[in-house]
């Protein structure tokens, strides 16, 4: 039914197909290309709610344009105007629907077919209770005794038809739930393998609360209307019974029936249109809470240690109080449309009386007749209903499936070439003529971080890269091991371009340690190897050369020890030792360390490098260091010095010392502050001695 | 106890509703009006059956051949004004309720969040982010959609139940006895049912909190998986976990299913017995055959509610998890508590610190901090050295009251730290952690952080007194720029120089530096290290630092060695005498020669 509605239907099967063959990881139906109709299609509705909730901005950004001239191009009609946006809407969460059935075939089947069992049934009630009073009670009533026979029949009739009803509610409601959870943890799962195939440029424009939202709330959202899709479906199939029952009963009485179960559906539908935008706005906020909330409490030191709680929690309750007004705004278009749909089959049963009674006069139908009409319509009120609940999930689910389906869709995904990097020797690095800059979030041109650098590492070699705070450092180590590409210019290893790699090649090449360290809610063996298979021997090892060994060993569970979220139990030098050692244990042939012993002692941190040095985990690697330090710059054979971006020198340490007066005062900066300190320190002194001499004490502004 | 309460979870739900509804008075704004019409609203739903039975007996009569048209027509349409009060009864208390319902909620969310902050620093490290997260957005969203469909359902049904319950012992007494008691062993198992679902709904929230976690690794961590490859890893996980709260759901959604057919056929045992029972009382005498199908017409408004009752309460279920989890937020103590209004108020000026015999041991760990003592003169700058894991930063911690000490006890200007009110603290004390954690904001918003009323001139003027104008001026957009998520469109050296500036605006009386400078490059370093020389003369300043730059700077040095203070005094004097200071200092004075 879904898909025949579709325009484009055409595409449709193929996309089925592809959907249904890649259910079992999940992954195949991440490319997109299978599905460009429903993203574009959705695109052109949510353009409107990203307008109208200009804060949110998540529905419309990760499109990478291609969408624009999609949806601009208006090829589905009265593009603005209310009705067709509602008429959108509806199409669209019909196709969102069509996904789901094509996705889980056989459940869906099941639960379509125990709801038509439980709505038959719910007829077959009213059928059951009908024939009681024609066949038992009435007869009964009229002449005034009954047989046990009879009683027994009436008994077992109602019986046997509530035993099936009750059989095709529990199959109905079990698979319908199964149906739901099945394509959440489908999507779930295909949203975060996403996360992790989508390049960090990408992430760097979302926010971690909006990604998380995607995962979570917008994929329960896209799924919610199919815990009562069943139920509706089931519905119609009883409305059809029950038209057919009302009509072998009586046609005239039937024409209430054709006017009260229309206007339900037609009211239905105004329900929905009128519920559409104000859901839509609250998913939105619900999603902004969120956000808030998880930027507060991951700030939470810094809101603790200036005393910021208040302001905080007034930020969340300008969050939280438009999310209420959004609420309480659906609750008003709820409010009254509920008491509407309760109030119209009402009506059609004092229709029925009204005229029935009428028909009764003429003879055309008996009191039983009557009864069981008026009974199908109390029965009918409430489940018809459950149309209207799948009808009041749909904008909720199209908002969420938008919201899942760009993630899906965001291209720029990282480009993998085919060629192999060899194994065993230090890698060769080259970086010739990069550029690079972040691209806000929004949209505004980048502006170049690092411009024309160029530097090379012979194998086995160290290059120290030096320059001041926000000099580009950091960028440039997350170029070398490519986690983003240049906008210029190359990263070229063993003399290939690192774009032209094959996936996971680099990774299996190069490490970067971090400045920034992350740990995962995993143990220390699992922090450390992240999946590699090596030998126990190999993990104490390289926390041997990362000095972390005494410190592993002092935990109560050694390797197999949890460190929490973020590695929470741990202090910030023991993360930076379990970084290192997750770098080295990999035996990588090109080690990039980005300032990765801050947070280490300076006799630590000697130790470390020194074992870097010498160890063989650590040297077959080509290294690029970034540091401060001079034993650490010592350590290196050239020293690269980065300034605003760019390449300001190269060479040896005393040739920089030499030729780079930048370079001078950076790594001379200690000696020189010692120098004037010590001068100072014997000024002072001079000074407190005459001050002595003169009696007075001058307070120091 | 770092942990969140967990007393309530064990709470039955009647117990949680209740407390619930007392910590949120929200909820009672005119409630006795929204009940007012609930019971109009309910009594509405009595009509048809009426109608239906006042039309079958009088209207049409024994025979049915000969309907009594006029009645009829007055019957219907009274009963139609009857429905249409109805309806708009239940739209005024719909708009009621969901009010007083959404507006308690943002209250009580925000209640939460506000808590969740005032926990303890461990408390909050203690607790997953994504868990805390949820119990602000998705537990207490939870409640909402529970009132925005289902807790109207509850108020109706239950009106219902009474009105239809009422209306049948009018026709029939016996018969409504005899459906009370079809339907008792029905109440019975769905007691039990709902203790099976409510612990399910539990398992459900608690593997969606696993879930969230889990995701929110594989988003924050992006560039480590990246750098090492670790996408398959952490694909796995991610599946562990959505296949856990899966197999969560779907055994919650088994007990559901399990509930309804047991309704559904003890509705049909109890219409059967009417039918049976009352065929017979009708033969008796008691009984019309009218009154008996309108019995039969009520059993159906009795049963409906009872059905409605089954899927609302498994919803409700599911809202009294989130709740209980809310409010298990609220139930945990903060270990380390505000004394508020009783607490005292400390008077602006150079602060005094003093530690007395202070241990200090994290929660099931060993002690990391053994009988400090210490005296912090006012207007001292102290630089606090050591190896990692000496000590030096819980020192910081306790000397902040991020956390208490286990032994002993922290003073300043002679009153006990914990006695000190938290805004005169927080206002005479600020700590620069080492990780700068900036929001997503301009660089001016996040300095403001410190100061909320300061001018872009005064924010000017403060990176200029620290050194940082050069800096400053480097940046395209200037104060205006936009820092990114957690400050990552800054690298983590400039992400420092934010925090301390934010700190500086502040404009404390003791400045606690935790290696507040160890990404800043040397020359910044110095020049900051030179700038805070100025500001924090005049003010108590104590600096952790690895740096040992910082040390000689100092007035003095305090040496922290396995939990211990080991040495103290200038560092000019230290570094003469063997001990730790002077091994720290030879390898500093290593790194730094080539």
């Amino acid at each position: 039914m879904p898909a025949g509605s579709s325009p484009r239907g055409a595409s449709s099967p193929e996309q089925a197909t592809v959907e249904a063959t890649a259910a079992p990881d999940g992954t195949a139906a991440l490319n997109g290309a299978a599905v460009p109709d429903v993203a574009q299609e959705t695109r052109a509705t949510v353009d409107d709610d990203a307008a109208a909730a200009p804060d949110d901005g998540s529905a419309a950004a990760p499109d990478d344009g291609s969408a624009v001239p999609e949806s601009a191009s208006g090829d589905d009609g009265l593009g603005a105007g209310g009705a067709s946006s509602t008429g959108q809407i509806l199409r669209e969460g019909m196709r969102v629907l069509g996904v789901a059935i094509r996705a889980e075939p056989r459940v869906f089947t099941i639960s379509v077919l125990a709801s038509a069992l439980y709505g038959a049934m719910t007829v077959g009630t009213a059928q059951a209770l009908g024939w009681a009073t024609q066949h038992t009670v009435l007869p009964a009533f009229d002449s005034g005794h009954t047989t046990a026979g009879a009683l027994t029949g009436a008994a077992l009739v109602i019986l046997g038809v509530a035993f099936l009803k009750a059989l095709g509610v529990g199959g109905r409601r079990f698979f319908a739930g199964l149906m739901q959870y099945r394509m959440q943890a489908r999507y779930r799962r295909a949203v975060t393998r996403q996360y992790l195939r989508l390049p960090l440029a990408w992430h760097q424009k979302h926010p971690t609360g909006q990604l998380l939202s995607n995962a979570n709330a917008d994929v329960e959202a896209a799924w919610a209307p199919l815990a009562p899709l069943p139920m509706a479906v089931g519905v119609v199939f009883m409305l059809l019974i029950a038209a057919v029952s009302i009509l072998l009963t009586d046609p005239v009485v039937a024409i209430v029936g054709f006017l009260v179960f229309p206007a339900i559906a037609l009211l239905n539908v105004v329900y929905q249109r009128r519920l559409a935008p104000v859901a839509t706005r609250a998913q939105q906020l619900r999603a902004e809470v969120s956000e808030v909330a998880h930027e507060s409490f991951e700030g939470g030191l810094v809101v603790k240690t200036l005393g910021r709680e208040q302001a905080e929690t007034e930020r969340f309750a300008t969050s939280a109080d438009a999310l209420r007004d959004a609420n309480i705004a659906v609750g008003r278009v709820r409010g009254m449309f509920d008491p509407v749909l309760e109030a119209l089959p009402n009506l059609g049963v004092l229709a029925v009386l009204l005229i029935g009674s009428v028909r009764l006069q003429s003879g055309a139908m008996t009191a039983g007749d009557l009864v069981h009409v008026a009974y199908l319509f109390t029965l009918l009120a409430f489940p018809i209903r459950s149309l209207g609940w799948v009808l009041a999930e749909v904008p909720r689910s199209v908002v969420g499936w938008d919201r899942v389906r760009s993630v899906l869709d965001a291209g720029g995904s990282m480009p993998y070439g085919e060629a192999e990097l060899k194994a065993g020797a230090p890698a060769a690095l080259r970086v010739e003529a990069v550029r690079f800059g972040y691209e806000p979030a929004d949209g505004a041109p980048a502006a170049d971080v690092l411009r024309d650098v160029s530097f090379e590492a012979s194998p086995g070699r160290t290059v120290a890269v030096v320059g001041p705070t926000g000099s580009g450092k950091s960028t440039l180590t997350s170029l070398l091991v490519r986690l983003v590409d240049p906008a210029d210019g190359s990263v070229l290893l063993d003399g290939l371009d690192a774009r032209d790699v094959r996936a996971g090649g680099i990774a299996a090449t190069a490490a970067l340690v971090p400045q920034q360290t992350f740990m995962f809610d995993d143990t220390v063996r699992g922090n450390i190897t992240l999946g590699l298979d090596v030998p126990d021997e190999r993990v104490w090892a390289a926390l041997r050369l990362a000095q972390g060994d005494g410190f592993v060993a002092a935990l109560p569970d050694g390797l197999d020890t949890r460190i929490g979220e973020r590695g929470a139990t741990l202090s910030g030098g023991q993360r930076q030792r379990l970084a290192l050692a997750r770098a080295v244990v990999r035996r990588p042939r090109l080690l990039v360390l980005d300032d990765a012993t801050s947070a280490v002692d300076p006799q630590v941190e000697q130790r470390i490098l020194a074992g870097l040095r010498e160890s063989e985990e650590g040297g077959a690697a080509t290294v690029v260091v970034v540091a401060y330090r001079k034993a650490t710059i010592a350590l290196a054979d050239e020293v690269v010095f980065i300034e605003h971006g760019r390449v300001e020198a190269r060479g040896t340490h005393a040739e920089l010392l030499e030729r780079s007066e930048g370079y001078r005062n950076l790594v001379n900066a200690y000696e020189r502050a010692e120098a004037e300190q010590e001068a100072l320190d014997a000024e002072a002194e001079a000074d407190a001695e005459s001050v002595e001499k003169s009696g007075g004490v001058g307070e120091l502004a | 106890m770092t942990a969140l309460s967990e007393s309530a979870a064990s709470e039955s739900a009647l117990s949680t509703l209740r407390r619930g509804l007392r910590i949120s008075p929200e909820f009672r704004v005119g409630l006795a009006g929204t009940l007012l019409l609930a019971l109009i609203a309910t009594a509405g739903r009595i009509v048809v059956p009426v109608a239906v039975q006042q039309v079958v007996d009088k209207g049409i009569g024994k025979n049915g051949a000969h309907p009594d048209l006029p009645f009829i027509r007055t019957a219907v349409a009274l009963c139609a004004v009857g429905v249409l009060i109805t309806a708009v009864s239940a739209y005024l208390m719909n708009v009621r309720l969901y009010k007083s319902s959404e507006t308690g909620l943002a209250a009580l969310r925000v209640r939460a969040f506000r808590h969740v902050h005032d926990l303890s620093m461990l408390t909050q490290s203690g607790e997953r982010r994504g868990a805390l997260v949820s119990r602000v957005t998705g537990d207490v969203d939870q409640i909402s959609q529970f009132m925005q469909f289902g807790g109207l359902m509850i108020i109706v049904s239950a009106g219902q139940l009474v009105v239809a319950s009422l209306l049948m012992a009018v026709y029939s007494w016996p018969l409504m006895l005899l459906v009370w008691v079809s339907f008792v062993p029905l109440a019975w198992a769905l007691r039990r049912f709902q203790r099976m679902i409510s612990g399910a709904y539990t398992k459900v929230r608690e593997r969606t909190g696993d879930l969230l976690s889990v995701v929110s690794e594989s988003v924050v961590g992006a560039a480590v998986i990246r750098a090492y490859g670790a996408e398959e890893r952490t694909a796995r996980r991610v599946d562990e976990t959505v296949d856990a709260t899966r197999a969560a759901q779907t055994r919650a959604q088994r007990l559901i299913a399990m509930t309804f057919p047991s309704s559904e056929l003890v509705a049909a045992l109890a219409t059967s017995a009417v039918v049976v029972c009352g065929t017979l009382l009708g033969l008796g005498g008691h009984l019309t055959a009218g009154e008996l199908i309108a019995f039969l017409f009520l059993v159906t408004l009795f049963v409906s509610p009872m059905q409605t009752a089954t899927e609302v309460l498994n919803d409700a279920q599911n809202a009294v998890a989130g709740w209980r989890r809310v409010l298990s937020v609220l139930d945990t103590e903060p270990d380390v508590a505000d004394p508020g209004a009783d607490g005292e108020t400390l008077p602006r000026g150079p602060i005094e610190v003093e530690f007395e015999r202070v241990g200090f041991a994290y929660p099931g760990g060993p002690p990391v901090l053994h009988e400090v003592d210490a005296r912090i003169a006012p207007r001292t700058r102290i630089a606090i050295v050591g190896e990692t894991g000496s000590g030096k930063t819980t020192f910081a911690k306790l000397l902040t009251r991020l956390m208490d000490p286990v032994e002993g006890e922290v003073r300043v200007d002679g009153v006990p730290l914990r006695r000190v009110r938290f805004s005169s603290l927080r206002e005479r004390i600020v700590m620069v952690p080492q990780d700068g954690f900036l929001f997503d904001a301009s660089l001016a918003d996040n300095i403001r952080y410190g100061r909320a009323d300061a001018s872009d001139a005064d924010l000017r003027l403060a990176l200029t007194e620290l050194g940082l104008a050069d800096w400053l001026d480097g940046l395209a957009q200037g104060l205006a720029t936009p820092v990114g998520q957690r400050g990552e469109s800054l690298s983590a050296g400039e992400r420092q120089l934010v925090a301390l500036a934010r700190a500086y605006i502040a404009d404390p009386d003791l400045l606690v530096l935790d290696e507040a400078t160890s990404a800043v490059d040397p020359a910044t370093e110095v020049r900051i290290q030179r700038a805070l020389d100025g500001v924090t003369r005049g003010r108590t300043a104590v600096s952790i630092a690895h740096r040992l730059s910082t040390a000689e700077a100092a007035d003095e040095v305090i040496v922290f060695d396995q939990g211990r203070i080991v040495q103290r005094g200038p560092a000019s004097e230290l570094v003469k005498v063997p001990g730790v200071y002077a091994d720290l200092h030879a390898s500093w004075v290593a790194q730094r020669k080539i």
